[in-house]
């Protein structure tokens, strides 16, 4: 890129105001991220005394994960404000993935008569 | 914006023509070896699920296996391992500050964030290691694997004990503990127990282990430990490496080379390496350990 005599146009820059918004979404962001990961640990501590299903705890652990790939992927890898091309480029294929794999388990594996037995 | 620029060898593959997603080369080609790299971490994790599920009952749960702290006796499971999560997560922030500071031509800032990141992934690296250690060394009781043989199951069916793992209820070694019931279930596991003669057969027949490598296991199926080293050991390559491509940015940006260049995107290129890192974790902690 400093081949050419052409500033390089890419490059991201901001002002001093900017940053400072930008600083606080990261840890505004660092919080979101401590918080469901202690929320996750209190859970995988104490699900038996506070009785709750292992089906439900597990469900709920996927859903904070998803939440916590969503801000990672979003806001520190910047995602959220690039192109929507290069959004669905880098999403769908994942979309489609996760489906697939959903698939499997609903029909191939045992997960209905699992399902069955033990609900929620 | 100009539509009229020439386009050639140079330019073409500098990314500093017209790119139809906005972003530059490497930024791009980054995002796609992630892209790439996310569909081998998903393999693995969709292997572990379905290997997990098959040998439901004989799976160890983590937090039985990864109770060790540091300069901390007692159990405390999977402690340590959410220490670790926080490690990295805490790393990925001063990666993204770091960016953020480049952003801002900030030369100082760039080196304080990005030697923060690197301390934060070494001692990810470290702990890791340590986990690995006492993971292999095991417990001092050890466990039986069991030979040929079979028991019969409080539900009345008959299972052969080849291979199946047998943990001794307590210190004394008087009672020997045999997984029955699906951990999936509840993520609690019941037991058949055996003493007297039938404890004594059982230990005559089988073979004592401590620790875990890849065709044994003292805590459980010996997949277990194959998936544990195989996908704990991948990501922690790919830490690895991450401090290695950190270091050598940030000797650049110590040597002034993006300041001089008038940009810092060679930091946000190692930046979203170090955030897919940092994912590839989230997902590792919730999938390997919690579930």
């Amino acid at each position: 890129m400093e081949h050419s005599d052409q500033p390089y146009k890419y490059a991201v820059h901001h002002s001093e105001e900017e940053g400072k918004k930008t600083r606080r979404m990261i840890w505004n962001m660092f919080w979101v991220l401590l918080v469901i990961t202690t929320v996750e640990v209190t859970l995988g501590m104490f699900w038996k005394e506070w009785g709750v299903s292992w089906h439900f705890v597990k469900m709920t652990f996927i859903v904070m994960t998803i939440a916590k790939a969503y801000f990672i992927v979003a806001y520190y890898m910047h995602l959220k404000h690039e192109r929507g091309s290069l959004q669905n480029t880098i999403i769908v294929p994942f979309v489609l993935l996760a489906l697939y794999l959903m698939y499997h388990v609903f029909t191939e594996g045992t997960f209905d008569t699992f399902i069955r037995h033990y609900p929620f | 914006m100009s539509h009229t620029a020439v386009v050639d060898s140079k330019t073409a593959w500098a990314g500093d023509n017209n790119s139809p997603f906005g972003a530059g080369y490497g930024k791009l080609m980054m995002w796609f070896f992630l892209m790439s790299d996310a569909l081998s971490f998903t393999g693995f994790l969709a292997a572990y699920g379905f290997y997990r599920h098959s040998y439901g009952d004989i799976w160890p749960s983590a937090e039985n296996v990864f109770t060790h702290f540091p300069f901390m006796h007692g159990h405390h499971p999977l402690l340590y391992v959410a220490l670790m999560t926080f490690i990295l997560i805490m790393s990925s922030v001063t990666m993204v500050l770091a960016v953020e500071a480049g952003h801002r031509m900030d030369k100082k800032g760039v080196i304080k964030w990005m030697f923060w990141t690197i301390v934060g992934g070494l001692i990810f690296v470290g702990s890791q290691a340590w986990e690995w250690y006492h993971f292999i060394h095991g417990t001092e009781l050890g466990a039986i694997e069991l030979g040929i043989g079979t028991y019969t199951l409080p539900d009345g069916t008959v299972e052969h004990t080849q291979g199946i793992i047998a943990r001794w209820a307590d210190e004394s070694k008087q009672a020997l503990l045999l997984p029955w019931r699906e951990v999936a279930t509840d993520n609690t596991s019941a037991y058949l127990q055996l003493t007297g003669q039938a404890m004594q057969d059982a230990v005559a027949g089988g073979h004592e282990v401590y620790g875990a490598n890849l065709t044994h296991n003292e805590y459980g199926h010996p997949l277990f430990g194959d998936f544990f080293f195989f996908i704990t050991g991948f990501h922690g390559t790919h830490v690895f490496s991450g401090v290695v491509l950190n270091f050598i940015i940030f000797v650049n940006v110590i040597m002034g080379t993006y300041q001089k260049r008038g940009h810092y995107e060679m930091v946000e290129k190692v930046g979203l390496y170090w955030h897919f890192v940092d994912l590839v974790w989230v997902f590792v902690f919730t999938f390997f350990y919690l579930v």
